[in-house]
């Protein structure tokens, strides 16, 4: 798949990252880049650090040592809500949804910050503060409509099934309309057809809008399929950085996975 | 049958984002605001004004402020009477200072000195959470009482530390009756409430719910924690300190700084709960259960049973009453009035039909 794509320039490079927590060491001089327009995966078994990596890179952990350069700008240390400013949005491993609001607000608050009005005109309903929401209101049924979720619009998140809640999440994070996406573990726990269905979303918001994606994921078979690159994790450390095929037959990869006898 | 969306077709986003989106809701207020303004002023009297609806308003728009905060962005508070001691204040102040002020004016610069004082106090919610941060809002109910006690400055020199009102003016005309301070105090909180609706329905209400839900999601979409949280302190301190200012202008009259003791904030506490944290309706159905409870319950005790209970063991009677009622709205529904309010009308789609 890789040789099919023309990919863009370097959109996001992580230099010699590392992260510690008191003792632990949870990332160690990790460094790989990301292309414009290519998806990427993270793979590891549980504990590698890949949860990390994504922290690190949208501004949530501060590393203590190590560069993220994003669309040529260096920064050692950036607040979350800066990154999504720049257009790197994120979901969450165990779902992070706004539970008593409804998949409509929900995907709403992904475009807070593209909303200008502030609170006085909000107060009032007043003309530009009434305009703005109505135009947020349009983007937000795009992706409504894109995603699938018209029936459910008015539902509180927290009434709804696991599969449609990750998928709600994945709208909040679109809303935003982020250059690079990073999902982490979006097809955890779901049934085959609910993976075929976020594996479709994941290449259809690539594909159509261009976004890079940055995922991690355990479903070896989703990551084989979808990926350009995969980028193997372990301990914290990096074992490998490839294409799927290079990556299935290193044997770095095979002993983590598997372990080979000695 | 009777509160039925069915065939009210929107063709557009505008019909749909709008204040009230459903046509029955509309109506429904429309009815309420007509029989306030409209009806109350003749049917009332001086009795009903001044004890009982009044301060039913007042405590409706102070709990509306505390909703905004605890209810919609999540901060727990127990400093709401503090908030509006600084508003009755700072509208004497002003009003007692500046020749001339017009006392509306002085209401919005209580409001701004109270927001002004809520953003300071609001400054540990951004390191401290929940039963935390009710410890260290309890700070600044006790700090502002301690500072309007101490400094003599604020009460202008009172011996006693009882402010009286002055008069309020608009246009030469003097409001000195209580139909005209209850119409007066129903103009500030209707406006008011619908403001904070609109607050509450657009950018600065979602965000506020983000922050309630999951504060780190919320930031992760470009949420500003700071910005977020310091907002709905000195809009939620706006509220109260308008509120505190009505309190002492059209309520009271005269003041002192214990009217505004930790008590009163427990109260604000307990009516949006009971109400429904949450919403802006249930700051009012909180306010009303507070207020208007005990006196229904007084006049029902004292109709059916007077002459024969012994008074005071009446009103021992009352209070136990009132107190099983408030554990049993907790129980039938802890998501508060409101919530009834919301299920009621859910009912009223289908009733009296089975299907």
């Amino acid at each position: 798949m890789a040789e099919s794509r023309h990919l863009g320039d370097i959109i996001l490079k992580v230099d010699h990252i590392s992260l510690s927590f008191g003792g632990v060491n949870a990332l160690a001089d990790i460094s790989f880049q990301v292309r414009k327009g290519e998806i990427l995966a993270i793979i590891g078994p549980n504990g590698a650090g890949k949860s990390s990596m994504l922290n690190v890179i949208n501004g949530v952990y501060h590393p203590q040592k190590g560069t993220v350069t994003y669309k040529g700008e260096t920064r050692h240390h950036m607040p979350p809500h800066r990154a999504a400013e720049l257009g790197i949005g994120r979901t969450f491993q165990n779902i992070a949804l706004f539970k008593g609001m409804s998949v409509l607000d929900n995907i709403k608050t992904g475009r807070s910050l593209k909303i200008k009005s502030n609170f006085l005109m909000n107060a009032l309903w007043f003309g530009p503060a009434r305009r703005e929401e109505l135009e947020h209101r349009q983007k937000v049924e795009e992706i409504i409509d894109f995603l699938r979720l018209e029936d459910i619009r008015r539902t509180p998140v927290g009434m709804l099934p696991y599969g449609l809640q990750k998928r709600v999440e994945l709208g909040r994070a679109l809303a935003a309309e982020p250059e690079l996406l990073l999902l982490d573990e979006p097809m955890a726990g779901m049934n085959i057809e609910e993976k075929q269905a976020m594996c479709r979303f994941a290449l259809d918001v690539n594909d159509e809008f261009g976004t890079t994606v940055v995922l991690i994921e355990h479903d070896m078979g989703v990551v084989m399929d979808i990926s350009d690159r995969v980028v193997v994790l372990d301990y914290g450390k990096k074992i490998a950085d490839g294409t799927p095929d290079e990556v299935r037959q290193n044997p770095e990869v095979i002993n983590a996975y598997l372990g080979v006898s000695h | 049958m009777f509160y039925r969306e069915t065939g009210q077709y929107k063709t557009n986003y505008g019909a749909d984002e709008q204040i009230f989106p459903i046509r029955q809701d509309r109506i429904g207020v429309m009815i309420i605001l007509a029989f306030a303004y409209l009806a109350v002023p003749f049917i009332g009297d001086d009795y009903w004004f001044s004890a009982i609806l009044i301060p039913f308003l007042i405590l409706s728009l102070a709990a509306i402020g505390l909703n905004l905060l605890t209810g919609y962005a999540g901060q727990l508070s127990l400093g709401s009477a503090g908030f509006m001691a600084v508003g009755a204040f700072a509208a004497y102040n002003f009003m007692l200072r500046i020749e001339g002020m017009p006392f509306l004016l002085g209401f919005i610069l209580a409001g701004l000195s109270a927001a002004a004082v809520g953003i300071v106090f609001g400054l540990p919610s951004l390191r401290v959470k929940g039963f935390y941060l009710a410890a260290a809002t309890l700070a600044s109910q006790f700090f502002i009482e301690w500072v309007l006690t101490k400094f003599p400055w604020f009460t202008n020199n009172s011996a006693s530390g009882v402010i009286t009102a002055q008069k309020m003016v608009l246009f030469g005309y003097a409001f000195d009756t209580p139909m005209s301070r209850y119409l007066l105090t129903l103009v500030i909180v209707t406006l008011l409430a619908l403001a904070a609706k609109n607050l509450v329905r657009t950018r600065t209400g979602r965000d506020w719910m983000a922050i309630r839900d999951m504060d780190v999601a919320a930031e992760v979409i470009g949420i500003p924690m700071l910005k977020t949280k310091l907002l709905a302190f000195a809009i939620s301190s706006f509220y109260l300190g308008v509120a505190g200012a009505l309190w002492a202008y059209c309520y009271l009259g005269t003041v002192e700084p214990q009217a505004f003791e930790l008590t009163r904030s427990m109260q604000l506490l307990f009516m949006i709960i009971i109400g429904g944290m949450g919403t802006i309706v249930g700051a009012f159905f909180g306010a009303a259960f507070i207020v208007l409870l005990p006196i229904f319950l007084n006049l029902f005790t004292s109709t059916i049973f007077a002459g024969q209970v012994d008074p005071g063991m009446l009103s021992h009677l009352e209070q136990l009453v009132f107190g099983g009622m408030i554990i049993f709205f907790l129980i039938v529904e802890p998501l508060g009035l409101a919530r009834l309010w919301q299920l009621g009308k859910q009912k009223l789609r289908l009733w009296p039909f089975p299907h």
